[in-house]
């Protein structure tokens, strides 16, 4: 945590007791310019952010849909006056019908959706995480050209993501692909990548795992440079092998930095929709959707369904929270209060 | 095959030039020495293999790009470019998404450097509950929230203006803006603000005075992410622009992609002139990446 310049705040009363002005005067007159200085950030989230998940909750209990989102159905009738009445098929509340739809399979394809996204997401943090430190390491070394290194392996991270997504799709593509050309001329059979799920998904985690790799290699990195080179000699003098060092050195050293980086990777790639969206579009008929996608597409295509575009919402971020929860506890558990 | 660094190398420092140390580099085995480029070099073809698969096939005409032949370039034209640049609104995107983007960058580090300023300095109430709400709206799917902004914005009257994706962006690129800054600030010693203070300074007076000059790696970074987050944003921008001449760049591409016949030696072209401006602010940014990016995983 940072040194702070004013006292802590379980000192002070919340802003909104008014039993006991004199604190809360004294409170304000403390913190009032931090308070100012957050204030735009909390209103643009709270009218974007909050205020839809607030009404996106209410709305999953109900079943509006594009079509029956009107109270009244009005119509001009020959005189030119319009007539209002009622919508006989007006939207109401339907209670947890929505949630027990999707969680039994009534409608979408919920679970195999989170099975995807959970082989998506592990894959590619994985992949990301270990490629990201093991260039990290090797960038970390004093070297010729390692301000080119560096340029080149950020590069991706520069693309646009839907930029990437289409060059990756560009390569893969059945007919003309760079990557079917290269099979073909070195004697191997051309693969239809988007026939079967597990290529078809295999090319998106390709695709992902090219487009991340920059910002975690980035991250480690600075994280190692942080670590004091005095430890490295100490190790050296007592001779420690790199091997050792590494492990007992670097990754102790980057146990914060890495659990920052995990849990948000772990969150924008379960979310991550361009890529599946434009690289697999679901194909083979929606077997490489994630559940974002999925969700996208169900409540999207054809009449817009609100209300279960809301209950997908609602799923996903708890699933998310309930995730990161954890993932917190088990930190905490280990003395990272973080 | 040693970790030495030169003490006192700072993470700003290093990330200008590297800091060759001749002592170490000779004891570095050539074999490992060799094993070590091999493997960065076979890194970096990896990393720019498909940008400049994608820069050779724009300059290809179309019967080369859509073939099966192994060519780098064959008849290179330059007739895709032009067919973009002059037949196509692109000139129009380019200038929406640029101002789009523009905006959204010079706003996002305003509001990220102040929000991150107070959370690094000031203990006041509700400051680790802010923390906790910056996580969770990274958890929020776009796809889901679309709708509901959609009607705040219609609410709002600003259905089809540069605003509506400029305040739709913030909402993304900000939260982890301010963290990251956060983190960035905190690695700045204290003892510079309190001396500021004895100097008369108020709090806005040494933020802005004191600490953004001195947290320009930091302020590098989210200028950075903030352009790019705008820049290739494509769900808010095909939900909230609906006339012509108000596309930005990412959602006009769309236009290439029809149904079936996607117009691929185009798309190849554009995509190469969408890059080229996220490709500047990254060589602008890039120097700071290393450091300014750090501080806020360290002491997120």
């Amino acid at each position: 945590m940072s040194t702070d310049t004013a006292t802590p705040a379980r000192t002070s009363p919340p802003p909104r007791e008014t039993r006991r002005p004199g604190r809360l005067r004294r409170s304000w007159d403390k913190h009032w310019y931090a308070w100012a200085m957050v204030a735009p950030v909390v209103l643009v989230l709270g009218v974007l952010i909050f205020y839809p998940l607030g009404r996106g909750i209410l709305l999953s209990f109900t079943n509006l849909t594009e079509a029956n989102q009107l109270a009244e159905i009005c119509s001009k009738s020959i005189t030119g006056t319009e007539v209002c009445k009622p919508n006989p098929n007006a939207w109401e509340i339907v209670g947890v019908d929505n949630y027990v739809n999707i969680l039994t399979g009534k409608v979408g394809e919920f679970w195999q959706q989170f099975g995807v996204t959970l082989l998506w997401t592990v894959t590619c943090v994985v992949f990301h995480y270990g490629l990201g430190l093991g260039l990290a390491v090797l960038l970390n070394r004093p070297m010729r050209g390692r301000g080119i290194y560096r340029v080149l392996l950020i590069l991706p991270w520069a693309v646009p993501a839907f930029v990437s997504a289409f060059a990756w799709r560009f390569m893969f593509n059945e007919q003309f692909g760079l990557i079917n050309s290269l099979f073909e001329s070195v004697g191997l059979d051309r693969v239809e990548w988007f026939a079967d799920w597990k290529t078809a998904l295999l090319t998106a985690i390709i695709a992902n795992i090219w487009l991340g790799v920059p910002f975690m290699m980035v991250t480690l990195l600075g994280g190692m440079q942080t670590i004091p080179g005095e430890q490295y000699e100490a190790a050296e003098i007592d001779g420690a092998t790199p091997w050792q060092r590494f492990v007992n050195i670097t990754l102790p050293g980057l146990r914060s930095v890495s659990m920052t980086v995990l849990l948000l990777g772990f969150i924008w790639t379960f979310n991550m929709f361009p890529i599946i969206f434009l690289v697999t579009g679901g194909e083979p008929a929606g077997q490489t959707e994630i559940l974002v996608t999925g969700a996208f597409r169900s409540a999207f295509e054809g009449i817009r369904n609100y209300s279960l575009s809301s209950t997908y919402g609602v799923l996903i971020l708890s699933i998310l929270l309930v995730f990161s929860v954890f993932y917190r506890r088990a930190l905490r558990k280990q003395g990272e209060v973080w | 095959m040693t970790m030495t660094m030169a003490p006192g190398t700072t993470a700003g420092q290093s990330t200008h030039t590297p800091q060759v140390n001749k002592q170490s580099r000779a004891k570095r085995s050539p074999l490992a020495s060799l094993g070590l480029h091999a493997t960065l070099i076979g890194a970096s073809l990896i990393a720019v293999f498909p940008i400049v698969w994608v820069v050779l096939s724009s300059f290809k005409p179309k019967q080369w790009v859509q073939s099966s032949e192994l060519t780098l370039v064959k008849e290179p034209t330059l007739g895709n470019y032009s067919y973009v640049l002059f037949e196509t609104n692109f000139p129009t995107w380019m200038l929406n998404s640029v101002i789009i983007a523009l905006c959204t960058m010079a706003i996002g580090i305003l509001m990220s450097a102040t929000t991150g300023y107070a959370l690094s300095r000031f203990n006041f109430p509700g400051r680790r509950k802010l923390m906790m709400v910056f996580l969770v709206t990274q958890m929020f799917p776009v796809a889901v929230l679309i709708v509901p902004i959609y009607k705040i914005m219609a609410t709002l009257g600003l259905i089809n203006t540069h605003a509506s994706l400029v305040i739709a962006y913030l909402t993304i690129a900000v939260p982890f803006c301010s963290w990251m800054l956060k983190g960035y600030f905190d690695s700045i010693p204290t003892s510079l603000d309190e001396a500021a203070s004895i100097d008369g300074c108020g709090p806005f007076q040494t933020f802005w005075r004191v600490i953004m000059p001195l947290a320009r790696p930091g302020i590098a970074v989210t200028a950075f992410y903030t352009f790019l987050t705008a820049w290739g944003e494509v769900a808010y921008a095909s939900a909230f622009i609906q006339t012509d001449d108000r596309f930005t760049l990412a959602y006009g591409m769309q236009q290439f992609v029809p149904q079936f016949n996607a117009q691929w030696e185009y798309l190849t072209a554009a995509a190469v002139l969408v890059t080229v401006p996220a490709g500047l602010v990254f060589l602008y940014a890039q120097r700071h990446l290393v450091s300014g990016l750090t501080a806020g995983g360290t002491k997120g």
